[in-house]
């Protein structure tokens, strides 16, 4: 069911959450992911809680398949804390959430918040015992006296219940506030980064972990970069890359040695030291990096674009596509109110020939690396029909505004879609604002 | 400028005809460079315009700083007491404040944040 490039039609399938203007803060949605197979599909937010859909397919052989995401699981994964050492608040934000591949029946993740990461086990029950000796069936317990015989208790089946408990919390590595976590492709080890340090760890053991990078400076007035994301190589079990607030990125090999500080490669493009700026830095900061699932190339976020570097070529990146140049001449007031310091993520999809990411006023944009195309959407409860096919939005940056064009003054800069996820094989993604979960889905999946 | 003090000086019927409309002097190289001065630099001067003690080092060790310490409530534990201090002075003379309230002027001490949520409220997008 690969699709290529092609022509895509983007159709609203479904949308979750709340439908009032008045977002709670526990509410706004911190991260998305969809698992490897792309059947489950987990938000967190602000308020530590972590909600897992699951996909339920109508009309499963054939081509033009409707598929419907429904709750499968919710559970408050953390709580806020107050560190009364160093006088911290940690918020319960969940970060980042990455399934692990399945094993066996059950589902694992793990999720994390600035301090603190948890691998979750979510399990199925659809039987339970019935007929113990001891017991009642509404489990009081029976007088010794009265029993007489003896009998093995029945599995009998129950109607499905889903129950997420935690398995292992791995806690107290991080100093600065975890920005990532990334499982290894031996499934068995994963790494934690926060500002300054990238921690190695096992799944099965919590009470250790291997720093592999740390970019503390001894003097931290000399301070002039931290680390905003990383991730392990789809394939190699042995390569990482972290990317930093400077828009570099560095790609370490664990097997060169146990601290990584050196790098294997440094991915940075040059600048034209003429056209700097005050902002220059703050706009060259990566918020995120994404591996391709082929493991070739990889793709960074920074404030304006996105870039794709082919892993053998570190001088510069071999695609650039702008998200919304228009805001380079609103740099000033993006300063103001914070804006300039959003992060957004990005992701490919199956086949690599397509990357999206997330811009402002509920917009988001997709390029289609191969046909050289790219289109802006939005994310809205106007286009909310079932199976309503989304129309391509434009914004005007000059000049005279055309019909169902809007200007970049218009823009509602509160409304951001920072997270965005893509189905690991078919057209279906999904999209966060600010509290709600929007899903769409390729026309002819 | 130079053409018109020319103009002065010969003042003859050959310049007559010769108006700066008809040839205006092209742009000096600095000239040039003002007017496509790139929409980043000219952020960067009304950010300046606004802020005049802004330094110059905006991705330097401040800004970093400030990302490292997100979250830190006091300096130390002499801040900590001081702020614990000004509030039960504070507190004398009304009814003791809402447990609930975090937010606004009340200074936060750890026994009034939530340590454990006392009711799980579900995410409004399993609703």
């Amino acid at each position: 069911r690969m699709c290529p490039g092609g022509d895509m039609q983007w159709c609203f399938s479904q949308v979750k959450g709340a439908i009032d203007d008045d977002v709670a803060e526990a509410d706004i949605i911190s991260t998305v992911e969809f698992n490897h197979t792309g059947e489950l599909l987990a938000t967190g937010d602000k308020g530590g809680r972590v909600v897992i859909f699951q996909q339920e397919i109508e009309n499963k052989n054939q081509p033009q398949f409707r598929s419907e995401y429904n709750v499968y699981s919710t559970f408050q994964s953390h709580e806020p804390e107050f560190d009364y050492l160093k006088s911290l608040e940690i918020e319960e934000k969940i970060n980042k959430i990455r399934w692990l591949p399945q094993k066996n029946a059950a589902q694992f993740l793990l999720s994390t918040n600035d301090k603190t990461i948890k691998l979750w086990k979510i399990s199925e029950r659809d039987k339970r015992p019935e007929g113990y000796n001891l017991k009642e069936e509404d489990g009081r317990y029976k007088d010794p006296n009265t029993i007489t015989s003896l009998r093995v208790p029945v599995l009998k089946p129950m109607d499905l219940m889903v129950e997420a408990s935690p398995r292992r919390v791995f806690a107290n590595a991080h100093t600065y506030h975890i920005n990532s976590v990334s499982v290894n492709s031996d499934n068995e080890t994963y790494l934690s980064a926060d500002d300054l340090r990238i921690n190695l760890w096992h799944l099965e053991i919590t009470d250790r972990s291997f720093n592999i990078v740390d970019i503390k400076p001894a003097n931290m007035e000399e301070l002039t970069e931290v680390i905003t994301a990383a991730e392990f190589h789809p394939h190699q079990c042995n390569t990482f890359v972290y990317s930093s607030s400077k828009g570099t990125i560095r790609l370490c090999d664990m097997r060169v040695s146990a601290l990584c500080d050196k790098h294997s490669k440094l991915f940075e493009e040059p600048e034209d030291p003429s056209n700097r700026s005050f902002f220059s830095e703050i706009i060259s900061s990566i918020s995120d990096v994404k591996f391709s699932h082929n493991g070739r190339y990889m793709m960074t976020r920074d404030y304006l674009s996105v870039k794709i570097w082919d892993l053998n070529m570190e001088n510069r990146p071999v695609e650039t596509y702008q998200v919304h140049e228009y805001l380079r001449s609103k740099l000033c007031s993006l300063y103001e109110n914070d804006c300039i310091f959003d992060k957004f993520e990005c992701c490919w999809n199956g086949n690599d020939s397509v990357v999206m990411t997330g811009s402002y006023n509920n917009f988001f944009r997709m390029f289609d690396r191969g046909h050289r195309r790219d289109v802006t959407l939005e994310a809205s409860r106007e286009n909310s029909k079932p199976m309503q096919v989304l129309k391509p939005r434009k914004v005007c940056t000059g000049g005279k505004r055309k019909k169902d064009e809007i200007s970049v003054d218009s823009l509602d800069f509160n409304k951001k879609i920072l997270h965005t996820a893509w189905h690991p094989q078919d057209n279906i993604i999904a999209v966060a604002t600010t509290n709600n979960l929007y899903i769409f889905q390729d026309k002819v999946n | 400028m130079l053409l018109s003090s020319l103009t002065l000086i010969c003042g003859s019927a050959e310049f007559k005809s010769f108006s700066m409309e008809d040839h205006p002097l092209p742009p000096t190289y600095s000239e040039v460079q003002e007017k496509t001065i790139s929409p980043e630099k000219a952020e960067e001067a009304k950010l300046k315009a606004r802020y005049p003690n802004l330094g110059n080092k905006p991705g330097g060790s401040d800004l970093l700083r400030k990302r490292l310490q997100k979250g830190q409530k006091y300096f130390d534990s002499g801040d900590y007491n001081m702020a614990k201090a000004k509030i039960k002075n504070k507190q004398l003379p009304t009814a003791a404040p809402e447990k609930t309230e975090i937010t606004g002027d009340h200074i936060p001490t750890p026994q009034d944040l939530p340590q454990r949520k006392p009711s799980l409220v579900a995410s409004k997008l399993a609703g």
